[in-house]
């Protein structure tokens, strides 16, 4: 695989437009174009219910230049296989040009990967489609005003978990998607983030190669959910992988691989700081509140490490 | 050429979607369903249609996956009943809306709960509003028949709707009986190539599905979706009379049994028209003039025609195999007696809620029925409008 060039990239075709009404600032449709930087074929892309849907396809406008479906919240995965099935079914019959190659991807909410579309992306997974399955996971249910998820972090403050007088916020730590699904036996898991464009292009690269499912889990910033002026995304991304919160690691045919070490683990301190979400954590008295997401933090980062033979 | 066969209903229509040979079929098993998934399954393991057969993981999945396939340009099937249908609820609508020529057999089943498996038709009428059309069977040879003429019905191009193939648990699904198949050949010529006019995989043209439809389309979308149902009707006739032409059998809207001249008639529809044709065949030869109206298509409804044939008789009992718990009578009653509100008849409208569940409606409790329309023609009273048929106190 050829290396991702800045230069290269920037005279691709966008294949989302501008125009789209996502908050200036959001995650997702930066991770739409990063990935799909990484194909030169056509794509169906298939969206489930959430911030990217609503607000990409207001009919009678579209800010997509490939095929689009949007059926419903929890189905995207469903979906995509029943279009790829067709794919496979009308080229097999040679109703469809033999030397077309057409891919197809999935965008999910955290809410409709984690949650409610759980069941049909493992279908979906298990049954071997070929397609790209991505997350766009900014840890909670933005759409429809910030309530939590199952990706949501331990402590975030959210419309259904608020930080009250008694409770200080979500009171689990978020699920671990990615190893679920690699639990699937699928040639492709990754996790990764925008902020690192190159690595998450590459790895969308190699999604779009592999015969068979793929899935990505992409942190996607969320300047409203999260609370934080716009322009420190970037610094806030990096202190999320630096501080190992959202590891950037993938698994190839079942081999661990963790794709950005840190030289020094940053605390979790500076992830969680400039994030609304988590302010009362900043509050005197919640310092245990911290410590026990740091030493959940470090206990995942050195099961990591094992699993990809770095220890 | 055409085959006589021996098949269960279920038989029959695993054939008929054989026949078919759709490019997609996603479904889940599920009683008095399963079979047809089975049988479906070994025709694909022994490479007898050309179909991707998708396994999902649910019916919430197997609708999705069809929409998706549909979506795509392929001819995509699936088949369920009752809590199947319940869990694609969302989809069904999205599948109707989104003018997807999906075909579904449903093997009609009672809804939970308490949970039974055995036949009423609370599944289908639950789904009578979602936009899909609806044709009901008397037999596995109509419920064949119907799966055959839904392509053509729900792929033309006045139409583009989804259709529900009805076919009663066990008492179709599970009996045999003596059909003929068309043979292969007809079938496929009979619905020919399908070619969608816009699709996902059509990538030099793309398209967008299933956009965000709000105050300023959405409703005038919803209305183009009633117009394509008033089509709908025409293209049901249509494909009717072409299917006429080729086996000689069917009918159109419904059926009407001895009805000309009779006096009091039953409605209804699916199996319990073959046990209300034994009952007006013994009262015809005790000389009281019964009669029949089984009604093949449910949706659209085919008002104007329904009231036409009702209204110049005295009484008539409609059967509905579902309530509605509105306390003012099943589905099938509340459309009837609407439609004759129009042609303003004295025909007096009563309601029988039956079958519920499975429970066997026999000759019997049919004449039964007939005999309480003879009271309410003789008395000129209806003591209650709507009643359940066969209930233990
Ligand atoms: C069956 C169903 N339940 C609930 C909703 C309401 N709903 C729409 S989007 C959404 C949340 C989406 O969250 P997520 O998937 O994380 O995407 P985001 O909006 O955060 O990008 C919810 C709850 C729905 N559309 N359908
Ligand atoms: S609320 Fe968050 S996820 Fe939704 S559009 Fe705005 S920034 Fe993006
Ligand atoms: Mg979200």
């Amino acid at each position: 695989m050829s290396k991702v060039n800045l230069k290269e990239l920037s005279l691709q075709d966008e294949r989302l437009t501008g125009g789209h009404r996502l908050c200036s600032g959001c995650g997702a449709s930066i991770i739409v174009r990063q990935i799909l930087h990484a194909t030169d074929d056509p794509v169906v892309v298939g969206c489930a219910t959430g911030c990217l849907e609503v607000s990409t396809t207001i009919y009678p406008y579209t800010a997509w230049k490939d095929s689009f479906i949007h059926n419903a919240f929890e189905n995207a995965a469903a979906t995509i296989s029943g279009t790829e099935a067709a794919y496979r079914s009308l080229k097999r019959q040679g109703k469809i040009d033999e030397d077309k190659e057409v891919k197809f991807i999935a965008f999910g909410g955290d809410g409709g990967t984690y949650d409610i579309g759980f069941q049909s992306l493992s279908g979906a997974m298990e049954r071997g489609h070929n397609m790209v399955y991505v997350c766009y996971d900014n840890g909670a249910y933005m759409n429809t005003g910030i309530q939590r998820s199952s990706a949501t972090p331990r402590n975030a403050s959210t419309t259904t978990s608020p930080a009250g007088e008694v409770i200080p916020g979500k009171t689990q730590f978020r699920k671990e998607l990615t190893d679920i699904i690699a639990a699937h036996n699928i040639p492709y898991v990754a996790q990764a983030s925008p902020h690192n464009f190159k690595d998450l292009i590459r790895k969308a690269r190699k999604a779009f190669e592999v015969d068979g499912p793929a899935f990505l889990n992409v942190l996607s910033q969320c300047p409203r959910g999260w609370r934080y002026p716009e322009d420190q995304a970037m610094d806030i991304m990096r202190a999320g992988t630096d501080s190992c919160f959202w590891p950037l690691f993938e698994v190839e045919d079942g081999e661990w691989k963790l794709n950005h070490i840190p030289k020094e683990k940053a605390p979790v301190t500076d992830w969680l700081e400039p994030q609304g979400r988590f302010k009362h954590l900043f509050k005197e008295g919640n310092e245990d509140l911290i410590e026990e997401i740091q030493e959940q933090i470090d206990k995942r980062w050195e099961e990591l490490l094992h699993k990809c033979g770095e220890k | 050429m055409s085959n006589q066969v021996a098949l269960t209903g279920n038989e029959a229509m695993a054939q008929a979607m054989k026949q078919i040979n759709p490019d997609v079929v996603a479904a889940y098993p599920i009683t008095p369903q399963t079979e047809v998934v089975q049988m479906f399954s070994q025709f694909v393991a022994d490479g007898a249609v050309d179909t991707e057969f998708v396994t999902v993981e649910s019916e919430h999945s197997a609708m999705s996956a069809t929409v998706g396939a549909a979506a795509g340009g392929a001819r995509a099937m699936t088949a369920t009943a009752a809590n199947g249908l319940a869990l694609m609820w969302e989809i069904v609508y999205i599948a109707a809306s989104t003018r997807l020529p999906i075909v579904m057999p449903v093997v009609n089943r009672a809804l939970s709960g308490p949970i039974n498996i055995h036949c009423d038709h609370s599944d289908a009428m639950g789904a009578r509003d979602s936009g899909w059309i609806q044709l009901y069977a008397e037999n596995a040879q109509e419920a064949y028949d119907n799966a055959i003429q839904a392509v053509r019905i729900g792929e033309h191009e006045d139409v583009r709707l989804p259709v529900m193939v009805n076919m009663d648990g066990f008492i179709i699904s599970h009996a045999v009986e003596n059909l003929e198949l068309l043979a292969d050949e007809d079938v496929k010529e009979f619905i020919g190539e399908y070619t969608a006019e816009h699709t996902l995989l059509d990538t030099e043209n793309p398209i967008a599905v299933g956009p965000l439809d709000l105050q300023d389309y959405y409703f005038e979308h919803k209305v183009q979706q009633a117009e394509a149902m008033e089509n709908a009707q025409k293209v049901v006739v249509e494909v009717a009379k072409e299917y006429k032409n080729l086996t000689g059998r069917g009918f159109e809207y419904f059926e009407e049994y001895k009805l000309e001249d009779a006096e009091i008639a039953i409605l209804a529809l699916a199996s319990t028209a073959g046990t209300a044709k034994a009952a007006v065949d013994k009262l015809r030869e005790e000389g009281v003039k019964a009669g029949l109206l089984k009604l093949r298509m449910f949706r659209p409804f085919p008002a104007k025609e329904v009231a036409k044939a009702l209204s110049g008789l005295k009484a008539v009992a409609v059967m509905d195999r579902a309530d509605t718990f509105s306390t003012i009578g099943g589905p099938v009653f509340a459309d009837v007696r609407s439609a004759l509100y129009d042609v303003k008849s004295d025909v007096e409208v009563v309601n029988y809620i039956y079958g519920l569940g499975g429970r066997d409606t026999t000759v019997e409790d049919l004449e039964f029925v007939y005999n309480d329309l003879q009271g309410i023609v003789n008395s000129g009273e209806v003591n209650k409008r709507v009643k359940y048929l066969g209930v233990r106190e």
